[in-house]
C-alpha cells in the first residue's frame, strides 16, 4: 500500500502488466523517453526497453489501425491517444474496425486493445483537449468504455481493461491526475469493467455520476450530510455498459434520483441511464428524473471552462429541486 | 554587377521531373503478345507459364460465373474484377502461405488463392458470419476490407507484429485501388510500416476508376508509385496487363520487405472493364467506348494466350475445357453457400463480446426464448 496520485496509480497498472505479460506493447505519441506529454508512462521504456514501449509516427488513425494487425499477431496492444479529441481521427479503426472483429469472427478472434486517453475539462488546456466526447463511443456494440475516478479504481481497472480480451476504451480524467491521493494496493488487483460501485452511503437521494464529477457529488453528499439529508453517490465507472443494477438497487431505496455528467446533455451516458430508469423501475421513483450536463453547446476551453462545467453547485441546486418535488 | 534576377530553387524544374524515376512500367510481354523482355521471359517454365495461365481462366471464370449468380439474385455486393486477372494473380502467385494478407473487397480472388474457398466468398457477398472460416482454419488472411485505407493502415501493424515475432520469411501483403491512394490510411499506412522498417508490400491496382472518379481526379501526381517516396518506400509502376511482369516484380517487392528493408508500394497499370459493383453501376454514364477500347485490346488473356498457343502449350479446346470445370466448381460452391444455416440473432449478440455484459446477456435470452419456438 502506497499514497498515490491517479496518474501515478495508471503507471504503476501499466507497470504491472507490462511485467506480467511480455505480449503487451505501449505505444503512441510521447509515450517513450518523454514518458506521455502527463508523464503517464514514465520509466517504463527505461524498464522494459523501446521494443515494449515506443514512439509511434503521429497520426492516431495509424496508431490505432496498427494495433488491431498487432491485435492479429497475437500482441496485446495498449495505444494512448494523447487526448480524447484526436480520437476523432480514428473513428474508423474504433467503430468501424476493431469493435466489430469479434463478432466478424463469430466470437474466435479477439481484439485485446486498451484505448487509453485522457479527457475533461477543469485545466485550461488547448481546444480539442478536454473535451468529454464519451457520448460518441458508448453507442458502438463491441465496444468498452471505462473510466475511473478515484486512483485505486484508476489501477485496478487499468489492468483489467489490459487483461480483457475485448477493446476497451479507458478515459483518464485530466483534473484528476495529480488532484487526489489514495492509498492504492501494491502489485496486481483488479477491479471489474462492468461494475459501478456506491462510494457514499444515503437514504433520501440517489446522485449517479462518474468521473470528477462524482468528486463533485461526494462534496455535495457532505454538505447535504450536515443538513440531515441523506445522498447516495454512485460511480458508474464503467459507461458502456452500465451496471443499472447498482442504479435500481439504490433507487429503489431513495426513490429519487439525479445523473450528473460532465459531456453535453444530447444522448449519451445520462441519457441512456435516464432511460434504463424510465423503462424498468420507474414506479419507484416519487419524483422526476433529474439531470445535470453541460450545455449543448462545444465545450468552450481554456477562459471560460468553470462558466460551462457542470459543478457541485449545479448538483446541489438538482438535488434539492428534486428534494422539494 | 547586374545578375539576372534567380529563383533560388527551381519548382517548375522539379515539378516537370519529380514522376521521371517512377515512370517505367516492367514489361515482359505486350498486348500484341511481343515478348519485350527476353531475359525475364526466359525466366519462366513452361509449366509455371501454364500455371499463370490457368489462374488468369479461373479468375475471369470466377467472373462470369459470380455476375450470373449476382444477377439471379443470389449474392450480395460483389465487386467484378474483370480485366484485372493479371494484377490479382500475378501478384497472389508470389505470395507465400505464411504472409498476411489483408484484402479489399476486390480482392476475393487473391483470399482464395491464398486459402478462402470460394463457398466463403459466396457467404462473405451474403453476409453470413461462416464467410470467415478460413481464419479460423489458419489462414493468414483478413476480411476483404470495405472502409478504404483501412486494411493499410492494418497491414502495417500486422508487419509490425510479425517483424517483433522474429517469423523470417513473413510478410503482410495488402491491396487497394487508385481511389485508395487519396485515403489519410493510405499514407499513415506506408508510413507506419517504413518508420519501423517492418514487412509489408503495398500494392495499388490503379484500374483507372473509383467508381465513376477517374484517376486523374484523384491527384495531380504523375504516378502513384511515387507516393511512396514521400515515407521512404520505394515504388514501381508495372504493366498490370502483363502477369508475368506483375509476377516477377510482385516477388521482388516481396523478398525486399521479407529481407528486412522494410515495405515496398507496387502500382499496377490496369483496367476495370465492367462496372464498380454488381449493384447497379453503369460505367456508360461516365466514360467513353472510345477510352474502353484500347484498354480491352490489352486484355492480359489474350496476349499469353497468344505466347502460350505458338509454344503449342495452350488450346482453346483445353481453355474451354478448364472454364467448365471451374464453373462446376463455382456451382457447387453457390449450392454450398446457400446450404449454410440459418443465422441467429442471439449468435450475433453472443458474438459481440467475449463475456457477454448484463444488458447483452439478457438480450440474448431474449432471443434464444424465441428462436426455440
Amino acid at each position: 500500500m502506497a499514497k498515490m496520485t491517479y496518474i501515478k496509480a495508471i503507471t504503476d497498472g501499466l507497470d504491472q502488466v507490462l511485467q506480467d505479460d511480455p505480449k503487451t506493447l505501449i505505444f503512441g505519441e510521447d509515450v517513450g523517453k518523454n514518458g506521455g506529454v502527463f508523464r503517464t508512462t514514465q520509466g517504463l521504456q527505461d524498464k522494459y526497453g523501446e521494443d515494449r514501449v515506443f514512439d509511434t509516427p503521429l497520426a492516431e488513425s495509424g496508431i490505432l489501425g496498427m494495433s488491431i494487425g498487432l491485435a492479429l499477431t497475437g500482441w496485446r496492444p495498449i495505444p494512448e491517444i494523447q487526448f480524447m479529441g484526436f480520437t476523432m481521427e480514428a473513428v474508423d479503426s474504433i467503430g468501424g474496425q476493431m469493435s466489430r472483429n469479434r463478432f466478424r469472427m463469430s466470437g474466435d478472434v479477439s481484439m485485446p486493445i486498451t484505448i487509453r486517453t485522457p479527457f475533461g475539462g477543469g485545466t485550461h488546456t488547448a481546444e480539442l483537449h478536454g473535451d468529454s466526447l464519451e457520448n460518441l463511443f458508448v453507442g458502438i456494440p463491441g465496444l468498452r468504455v471505462v473510466t475511473p475516478a478515484n486512483p485505486v479504481d484508476a489501477k485496478g481497472m487499468v489492468i483489467s481493461a489490459v487483461e480483457n480480451n475485448d477493446p476497451v476504451l479507458f478515459m483518464e480524467n485530466l483534473k484528476l491526475y495529480r488532484s487526489m491521493k489514495d492509498d492504492v494496493p501494491d502489485g496486481h488487483y483488479t477491479v471489474p469493467l462492468d461494475k459501478a460501485n456506491v462510494v457514499h452511503e444515503g437514504s433520501d437521494i440517489t446522485v449517479v455520476a462518474y468521473s470528477a464529477e462524482v468528486n463533485e457529488a461526494l462534496k455535495v453528499a457532505d454538505k447535504l450530510e450536515k443538513e440531515n439529508i441523506s445522498v447516495e453517490v454512485i460511480d458508474l465507472r464503467s459507461l458502456s455498459p452500465i451496471d443499472n443494477e447498482t442504479i435500481f438497487k439504490s433507487i429503489d431505496k431513495t426513490h429519487k434520483v439525479v445523473i450528473a455528467q460532465e459531456a453535453q446533455k444530447m444522448a449519451g451516458v445520462g441519457a441512456q441511464v435516464a432511460s434504463a430508469i424510465a423503462e424498468n423501475d420507474i414506479m419507484s421513483l416519487d419524483a422526476p428524473i433529474g439531470r445535470v450536463a453541460a450545455p449543448d453547446s462545444i465545450f468552450p476551453f481554456a477562459m471560460a471552462e468553470n462558466d460551462w462545467l457542470p459543478n457541485a453547485d449545479d448538483i446541489e441546486e438538482k438535488v434539492r429541486e428534486i428534494l422539494n418535488y | 554587377m547586374a545578375a539576372k534576377s534567380k529563383h533560388v530553387v527551381d519548382f517548375e524544374q522539379i515539378k516537370s521531373t519529380m514522376s521521371e524515376p517512377y515512370k517505367k512500367p516492367v514489361q515482359v510481354i505486350d498486348e500484341t503478345g511481343k515478348i519485350v523482355n527476353k531475359e525475364l521471359f526466359d525466366r519462366f517454365s513452361d509449366d509455371e507459364l501454364v500455371t499463370l495461365m490457368e489462374k488468369m481462366v479461373w479468375e475471369r471464370a470466377l467472373h462470369e460465373q459470380t455476375m450470373n449468380f449476382s444477377r439471379q439474385g443470389r449474392l450480395g455486393f460483389y465487386a467484378p474484377t474483370y480485366g484485372e486477372e493479371a494484377s490479382e494473380m500475378g501478384i497472389a502467385h508470389a505470395m507465400k502461405k505464411q504472409d498476411y494478407l489483408f484484402p479489399a473487397y476486390r480482392d476475393l480472388p487473391q483470399l482464395i488463392q491464398h486459402g478462402a474457398t470460394v463457398k466463403e466468398g459466396y457467404l462473405w457477398s451474403k453476409g453470413h458470419y461462416q464467410a470467415y472460416d478460413y481464419v479460423r482454419r489458419g489462414v493468414r488472411a483478413w476480411i476483404p476490407q470495405i472502409i478504404i485505407g483501412a486494411q493499410y493502415v492494418q497491414a502495417a501493424g500486422a508487419a509490425l507484429g510479425i517483424k517483433k515475432n522474429d517469423e523470417k520469411d513473413t510478410v503482410a501483403y495488402t491491396f487497394t485501388g487508385d481511389g485508395g491512394t487519396s485515403q489519410g490510411d493510405f499514407y499513415e499506412g506506408i508510413n507506419f510500416a517504413s518508420s519501423f522498417q517492418a514487412p509489408a508490400v503495398f500494392f495499388v491496382q490503379n484500374n483507372g476508376w473509383a467508381i465513376s472518379v477517374p484517376r486523374k481526379t484523384q491527384t495531380a501526381a504523375e504516378t502513384l508509385a511515387q507516393k511512396g517516396v514521400a515515407s521512404g518506400v520505394p515504388g514501381v509502376q508495372v504493366d498490370g496487363m502483363d502477369i508475368l511482369a506483375t509476377y516477377l516484380v510482385a516477388k521482388e517487392a516481396r523478398e525486399f520487405a521479407a529481407a528486412g528493408n522494410g515495405p515496398a508500394l507496387v502500382e499496377t497499370l490496369t483496367y476495370r472493364f465492367g462496372a464498380h459493383s454488381s449493384a447497379g453501376d453503369d460505367p456508360s454514364r461516365y466514360r467513353t467506348k472510345e477510352e474502353e477500347k484500347p484498354w480491352f485490346d490489352r486484355d492480359p488473356l489474350i496476349r499469353l494466350r497468344k505466347v502460350l498457343t505458338e509454344k503449342k502449350l495452350w488450346d482453346q479446346d483445353k481453355e474451354d475445357k478448364l472454364v467448365a470445370q471451374y464453373k462446376d466448381e463455382f456451382k457447387e460452391a453457390m449450392k454450398d453457400a446457400e446450404a449454410a444455416p440459418k443465422q441467429k440473432v442471439s449468435d450475433f449478440l453472443t458474438h459481440t463480446f467475449e463475456v457477454p455484459t448484463p444488458d447483452v446477456a439478457d438480450e440474448i435470452k431474449k432471443f434464444q426464448a424465441k428462436e426455440s419456438k
